[in-house]
């Protein structure tokens, strides 16, 4: 076997399969799937609608057929030898290629206190339908950890009728990567349904019906939850050699430190022109990396620059976050009661990011505007981004007439 | 088919889209840039979320949940992860009226 292999049958594998092959490459292309079946989206796993679990195929076994993919599936890539262009397989055979993709993504990170193992993680689907077989109407749920995937597992189980409690570390829900007013108020929904919050809480150890915390407390619980974030998988890539630190070093062209080996989605971490990392633990970066590599594989040297993008549902109210979204907000644009856009502008007052939370998608209109303002390097100011009345997309025209 | 007379030309904006329903099914209809009319299912083929809530920029949608695109002139999808067309339907303008044909 020689051409382009990838490694991880993901949304950021299974697109680069497809961009190589879109891009014009001839040759022969290999998709390694640790698990079986069609390579799936995760987004949907953490929202279970009525106690299905929805496992969406990414595409179906024709459009690989026609795209000439060869799927394994069921197959783990247990080492890789730079030096030879040559990888171990699971079944004990092996196989070369001419250029690799790391595709390995992010494992749960797990609990390191007593009885971590009593609580479930969610990464595939397997782990989701774990879970939502014990949704069971008036039974308790408690998450550890008031992240994206913590918050949507309560809303989704509280939809399922069972009581759910959030225990966070941290003094607030979702710290990371959701500004502050907006966390609020889906911590104000999510108490309007019933959720409990517990934040700075530290855990000292859990059984199979019980939480302990610290100071003695015992939590009953009948399913029992960890959502306290991943670590990218590396192991691959540092038996071989590869740099690594905190995921797959890459420069710009998604290129990790060994010729003809690419790594892309959750598990590269990105060299940026100014010497800062970067890694993305989303969906679209998922998809955009996995397109980009594809393209870099299949002969380009075309250069990642996408903006962070990310969305979350949980009830009825849609989140959707473009760009740079740290510090205190610039600007607050109140669209209607439940419907606030909030944007960031840098010292020089170009728009680096914003952040929508409204009901439905009521939010994506402007946060797709915004978008494509930070792409084009457009500087506003906190009176006009405050004022309805300003039309984003009349901006966005203003901006690419001059 | 019938022509189902389903808005006012002004009932949409230049570059944008409203949704409109018939029948038990549901339309995308939109106003392109240059006073243009086209008409699309509503939903996107990616995850059925409607379009209406999504950005029109020339003659693209995006739809509003995961930034696929489309040409809604031919309902060409152009960007994962869709990767099925829209049906795109007739239409025709007639005295201030948008009529589609489905």
């Amino acid at each position: 076997m020689t051409g382009i292999v990838i490694v991880g049958a993901g949304e950021c594998g299974t697109r680069a399969a497809l961009s190589a092959r879109e891009a014009g490459f001839e040759g022969a292309i290999t998709l390694f799937g640790q698990e079986g079946g069609m390579p799936y989206e995760r987004p949907p796993l953490s929202k279970s609608d009525a106690g299905a679990v929805v496992r969406r195929a990414i595409c179906t076994e024709d459009t690989l057929d026609k795209a000439g993919i060869e799927y394994r599936q069921n197959i783990a890539v247990t080492a890789i030898s730079p030096e030879t262009s040559r990888l171990s397989l699971s079944d004990g055979s092996d196989a070369s290629y001419t250029r690799l993709l790391l595709a390995t993504g992010a494992s749960p990170r797990l609990l390191d206190c007593i009885g971590s193992e009593h609580a479930q993680v969610l990464r595939s689907y397997e782990d989701a339908r774990a879970i939502f077989s014990k949704a069971v109407t008036g039974k308790s749920a408690v998450i550890i950890g008031a992240g994206l995937i913590g918050l949507e597992l309560a809303a989704s189980l509280r939809k399922l009728g069972m009581s759910a409690c959030v225990l966070e570390l941290g003094p607030r829900a979702l710290g990371r990567a959701v500004p502050e007013i907006l966390a609020n108020r889906l911590v104000l929904r999510h108490r309007a349904e019933g959720v409990n919050f517990r934040f700075n809480c530290q855990i000292d150890a859990i059984a199979s019906d019980h939480i302990l915390l610290a100071g003695g407390e015992c939590l009953p619980a009948d399913l029992i939850i960890a959502a306290i974030g991943v670590t990218p998988e590396t192991e691959l890539a540092r038996q071989a050699g590869l740099d690594c630190n905190n995921g797959i070093c890459v420069d710009d062209q998604l290129r990790s430190s060994a010729p003809d080996i690419f790594a892309a989605g959750d598990c590269a971490a990105l060299r940026r022109p100014d010497g800062t990392i970067q890694r993305f633990e989303t969906w679209r970066n998922a998809r955009d990396q996995g397109d980009l590599a594809g393209r870099n594989l299949a002969g380009a040297e075309a250069r990642f620059s996408a903006l962070p993008w990310f969305w979350s549902d949980q009830y009825d109210l849609g989140l959707q976050v473009v760009g740079d979204v740290s510090g205190a907000p610039s600007a607050r644009r109140t669209i209607s009661p439940d419907n606030d856009i909030l944007f960031w502008l840098d010292a020089d007052g170009r728009l680096i990011g914003a952040a929508g939370l409204g009901t439905g998608r009521s939010a994506a209109k402007d946060i797709a505007l915004a978008e494509r303002l930070i792409e084009a390097g457009v500087s506003s100011s906190s009176e006009v981004l405050s004022d309805c009345t300003h039309n984003l997309k009349f901006l966005l025209k203003c901006a690419k007439a001059a | 088919m019938p022509w189902i007379d389903a808005c006012a030309t002004d009932d949409i904006e230049t570059e944008d889209l409203i949704r409109f329903d018939h029948d038990g099914r549901t339309f995308a209809i939109y106003r392109s840039p240059d006073d243009e009319f086209f008409c699309t299912d509503g939903l996107c083929t990616h995850e059925q979320v409607h379009l209406a809530d999504g950005l029109v920029m020339d003659y693209e949608i995006e739809c509003p949940k995961h930034n696929a695109t489309f040409d809604y002139r031919t309902g060409e999808a152009k960007r994962a992860p869709a990767c099925v067309n829209l049906n795109t339907y007739p239409v025709r303008t007639e005295g201030g009226r948008v009529l589609i044909e489905v």
